[in-house]
């Protein structure tokens, strides 16, 4: 199971002050795999993503990447090399550079210092920026200011910031949060393109997003897997409706 | 690779600044030199050693500026980089003086006889030679800085506590320099020099010589700084500012960029500290005082930070302020200088030049706009940071883009 895996969380837990935000906590990634991952506030969606990439150690548990790769020792500059790329619930581009920059920081190159001291971006490089324009639709908004865009197309800049890391895995948080109905289904569809050739695990709270996403859905509920499975077989599960019914 | 280096640092606001300081480092020492007294245009060689003064002070608020305005690391100890290069050149000056000394001792300076030392201290040897004390004035203050800032920057420490353990470190610095055993002449510091490079440290030529090398060396150093900061080292160094947490997740490691620019910096400071002693002609521990660090930060926020011709703005206009004050109403000044950071922090919050910038881009936006009856080319404050302010200056906003903005913004 571990070594066939791409992510492979094994008891993991993590305690903020007695609150336990994982419990023993066992999740396998398939490599090529998209795998949707809901539960109540407070469930641990977002912990997890934290100790996947390095934000917060875990107390116990182990976590592999790619069969071999043990992350708990790593930090975040590391496992991002690795690997794994994460789109954070608010989105979080740097708004004091234009969106092309955004887009530059996040390629795929090199990231010592001195690398990008004498970096001259080449054509390969600026081709690659403008293909990810044209995907995340902000060809047309590429000299301006991150901070200028909406709340919407920040989501997609950050998306996109994720395409040009070019990682293995995707960790995409809530990508659809605050969007239109029309944003919302582009975004399904945009993670859909992006789901043929990368990993990718989503974490959302709006069923009917994980529904057009049509993938294995995976429910946790107080730091752990409640169910899991396609989302009509999870849905039909009594506890899982009771957790999100309330008692 | 190198020439690709520097050549991305010009455009045409390093043009305008180059040729300004083209003209002052020629003509101050022309004027001084050559300009027959009683001229109005001769320059009096106090002014030449003055201006000389606030070139070293620009370079010092240049190497504060690349840290605080470009990476968000706000030193409040720039000043003991500053000192320990200048205690650097200190030590060469007084190493020249020989036996030309009060106690004549061909070797130890005259504190140290007066101290009844027999022997020149270990770390005092090799300062007699300009190369090795011109090293030291790059190594020394590199080194703590690199030592400082490996430790500070790996334990993660930001924001106001690491400007805390900067004032500690200069306010140490500054404790251990007015110790008389610590070899470096305790509370009087060094001086009395003769010469330097063989020139009598006194002479008019040697004065306007030191002018001209502060300003080169003011030039170098901004050159050196716009090709870091327009290059793409320079865009992970402010997205480190506006979102070092996030940065570290696309794979830089945060704390390999801080401590570049931390140690260059302090590189920076320390020439600026050895090019001000011979023109001073005194180093003592004062220069460690904490309020000096803090004096700086006011030139570059007065100046605008971020913006490198800025912090060389504020640091010549604050101390020219400074001198006329402390002559004219030296009993105000430091409440003048308070009601100057509350002043800029309050209503000019840019800075002298980046309120300007603003003005100006703003002015261009709607010159371009006119066109459009839309109302997009409005001044947005967001936007017009770009055009000039941190990392990079982005190419003209073509008409396209701007037309973009006007889209109906979704999801807001």
């Amino acid at each position: 199971m571990k070594a066939t895996s791409l992510l492979y969380l094994d008891g993991v837990s993590v305690t903020f002050d007695g609150f336990k935000a994982l419990n023993e906590l066992s999740l396998t990634i398939a490599p090529g795999e998209m795998r949707a991952i809901i539960g109540p506030n407070g469930a641990g969606k977002t912990t997890m993503m934290d100790v996947i990439t390095g934000k917060t150690k875990p107390d116990r548990g182990e976590i592999y990447f790619d069969g071999a790769i043990d992350l708990t020792g790593e930090d975040e500059a590391s496992i991002a090399e690795i690997g794994i790329g994460r789109k954070f619930q608010k989105p979080t581009v740097f708004e004091s550079h234009t969106v092309r920059d955004n887009l530059e920081l996040a390629l795929k190159a090199p990231r010592g210092p001195f690398a990008t001291l004498f970096h001259v971006i080449s054509g390969r490089e600026t081709k690659r920026i403008d293909d990810l324009l044209g995907l995340i639709r902000l060809s047309d908004r590429k000299h301006e200011l991150a901070a200028n865009l909406s709340h919407g197309q920040k989501q997609w800049l950050e998306i996109g910031m994720l395409l040009a890391q070019d990682p293995k895995l995707l960790l995409v948080d809530e990508p659809a949060a605050g969007m239109t109905d029309a944003e919302t289904a582009e975004t399904a569809e945009l993670l859909k393109d992006i789901a043929q050739d990368h990993s990718v695990v989503v974490v959302e709270h709006d069923m009917e997003f994980v529904r057009s996403l049509g993938v294995r859905v995976t429910v946790l509920h107080e730091g752990s897997v409640l169910a899991e499975g396609s989302l009509d077989h999870v849905s039909a599960n009594e506890r899982v409706v009771e957790v999100y019914l309330g008692r | 690779m190198m020439t690709s280096f520097l050549f991305r640092a010009m455009d045409a606001r390093a043009g305008v600044f180059l040729a300004i300081m083209a003209a002052v480092i020629i003509l101050v020492p022309a004027g001084n030199l050559l300009v027959p007294h009683g001229s109005p245009f001769h320059v009096p060689t106090y002014a030449v050693t003055l201006m000389g003064k606030y070139l070293t002070y620009a370079l010092l608020a240049l190497a504060v500026d690349l840290v605080w305005g470009y990476c968000g690391i706000l030193s409040l100890g720039h000043a003991a980089f500053f000192a320990l290069g200048g205690y650097a050149m200190g030590m060469y000056l007084m190493r020249q003086i020989g036996t030309r000394g009060v106690y004549g001792d061909p070797t130890l300076p005259d504190f140290m006889v007066f101290l009844n030392w027999q022997e020149l201290p270990w770390y005092w040897y090799g300062f007699d030679m300009f190369w090795f004390a011109a090293l030291m004035v790059l190594l020394v203050p590199g080194l703590i800085a690199f030592v400082f800032g490996w430790f500070a920057f790996r334990s993660r420490v930001t924001g106001v506590y690491l400007s805390i353990i900067t004032q500690a470190l200069t306010y140490a610095l500054l404790l251990a320099f007015f110790r008389n055993d610590m070899g470096f002449g305790g509370n009087n510091g060094l001086t009395d020099f003769k010469d330097i490079l063989g020139f009598d440290i006194q002479a008019d030529t040697t004065r306007a010589g030191l002018f001209a090398a502060s300003g080169l060396a003011l030039v170098l150093s901004y050159m050196i700084c716009r090709s870091i900061t327009r290059s793409k080292l320079g865009k992970v160094l402010v997205a480190v500012r506006d979102a070092e947490s996030r940065i570290r997740f696309l794979g830089y490691r945060v704390e390999h960029y801080k401590l570049f620019v931390w140690t260059l910096s302090a590189m920076m400071a320390g020439v600026a500290g050895a090019l001000y002693v011979p023109q001073v002609g005194i180093i003592n521990p004062g220069e460690f005082a904490p309020a000096n660090s803090i004096e700086v930060v006011i030139w570059v926020a007065v100046g605008g930070r971020g913006t490198l011709v800025g912090a060389v703005l504020g640091a010549v206009l604050v101390n020219f302020a400074k001198t006329w004050f402390t002559a004219a109403l030296p009993e105000i000044w430091l409440f003048a200088l308070g009601g100057l950071f509350v002043f800029v922090t309050l209503f000019l919050p840019k800075g002298i030049l980046g309120t300007l910038n603003d003005g100006w881009s703003a002015l261009r936006q709607r010159r371009n706009s006119s066109g459009q009856e839309d109302g997009t080319g409005g001044p947005r404050p967001q936007a017009k940071q770009s055009e000039d302010a941190p990392a990079s200056t982005p190419p003209p906003v073509p008409a396209m883009s701007r037309a973009g903005a006007s889209h109906p913004q979704p999801a807001e």
